[in-house]
Parts: structure tokens; sequence; C-alpha cells
């Protein structure tokens, strides 16, 4: 699919940048004058992937959150948020509804399962000790015509 | 921290404001759970009125207090979610394990 636009960001991995990164990312994709539902699946399925860099990747450090975002020729949204931190020994296991390696704060193990439920496409690439690479993407329904 | 707690005979009501992320999730957890461990009410009502997006770290807090309410012997209702939260919950199954009341039909 060919690329129309693209925009991409970089931020602290701080727990009060959750809000903007799925905001941001809302703003990009709103060029595309989707339908309200679609705005809101996105703007969740982004808040999990930056919260899983937050609470898991980075968990007791601070780094550097990526997000690449793209507009797609046939009106679709590709979303890649990048990490460096710990990297997902067991990408499957943790894409398991409710599986979650940290009870003790109320996480409900559902990260994966929203991006995959909201988005089209959920692809999870990771390294132990290097990081980790969640792509999604959707077709758009657009409101044009 | 956006959360308006009002105390009734046996019941509380926990009127949450603005986005339930996991930014915020912990302290309107601190916040809830030390005026019901206080008032120990019969029901938590979760009032989602004002709350304009909440991703799963919101599950959490709801599922956390509805164990909390089980505790005490009391039980959790979840007032009008917006569609993008019972959308949410939905996939959780929390549906299942807390009551779901719309007191206005809510089309956004």
């Amino acid at each position: 699919m060919k690329t129309l636009n693209e925009m991409k960001i970089s931020f602290k991995s701080k727990s009060e940048n959750e809000g903007f990164g799925r905001t941001a990312v809302c703003a990009f994709a709103a060029l595309l004058d989707p339908q309200i539902e679609d705005i809101a699946d996105i703007r969740t399925a982004v808040s999990e992937a930056v919260t899983n860099c937050i609470v898991h990747a980075y968990r007791e450090t601070e780094g550097v959150i990526e997000i690449t975002a793209r507009i797609l020729e046939g009106n679709e949204i590709y979303i890649r948020v990048k990490d460096r931190g710990c990297g997902i020994p067991d990408i499957s296991r943790a894409m398991e509804p409710l599986f979650t390696t940290a009870p003790c704060e109320e996480r409900a193990g559902l990260g994966f399962a929203v991006m995959e439920s909201f988005m089209d496409n959920l692809k999870v690439k990771s390294t132990v000790g290097k990081g980790t690479v969640v792509t999604m993407r959707k077709k758009l329904g657009g409101n044009n015509e | 921290m956006p959360v308006k707690l009002i105390n009734e005979e046996n019941r509380t009501t926990a009127m949450l404001s603005g986005e339930i992320d996991h930014h915020n999730a912990k302290g309107l957890r601190l916040e809830i759970d030390f005026t019901v461990r206080e008032e120990q009410p019969k029901e938590l009502i979760l009032d989602f009125s004002d709350v304009g997006f909440m991703d799963s770290s919101g599950i959490g807090l709801v599922m956390g207090r509805y164990k909390l309410m089980k505790e005490i012997g009391g039980k959790v209702t979840v007032r009008n979610p917006s569609v993008q939260i019972k959308k949410v919950m939905k996939i959780s199954g929390i549906d299942r394990l807390a009551s779901i009341q719309n007191s206005q039909e809510n089309k956004k």
C-alpha cells in the first residue's frame, strides 16, 4: 500500500504522556475524516500500546517511546509503536487475554486483546533486552461523499 | 483528582470525570477505596456520565473495586458508560460481574 502521508513522534515513557500519545495519533488520523467510532477505536488501541511501553517495557526505568503513523492509499492508517525496553520473552503468552505480569497494579491483561479487537491487524515483534515493536492498521470508513 | 464521592445510606456514588487511563487510575483507586473502607456501603456506583475516554486500565479499576466490594459483601453498579467505554467493557466481560445502568440514552 502506498504511503500518502506520515508523521513520527517520540516522547519519554512518563505516564502523563499517555494522553498525549493517543491524542497525537488521533489528530493525525483525523486527516482521513473518519467516523467517530473509528477514531475512538484508534485512541483506545494507541493508549494500550503506549501504556504497555510505560508499565512493562520500561518498568523500572525511563526510556523513549516512538510512534510512527502513516496514511496509506485506500483510507487506511498504519501505526507503529516502538520501544527499546526489556522486550517480551513469550509473545503469544503476553497476548493471551487476561495474562499480565503486573496483577498487583490492577492490570487487567487486556491491552493486546483491545488492540486486536479495535484494529484490523496487529503484529508484535520483540527481542528480550532490545525492545518491542507493535504495528497495527485500520481501514477507515470515511465520512466524505 | 477528578472524582466526586457522594455518600448516602448504604450507597456510595463515585462521579468520575475526564479520561481514565493508567496515569490517573491509581489516584482514583486510592480515593474510592478510602471512602468505601470508611463508609462500608452495600452498593458502590461508578458513574461514567462525565468520562470521555477509558482504556483497559479502567477495567482494572472497575475489577479492583468489584473485588473490594465483594470482600465487604456489597456490589458494584456501572452507570452511564459511553459507547466507547461499553465497547472496552465488553471485551473484559465485566458486564457479567457488575450491573450496567444507563439512566439516559447515550448516543455518543
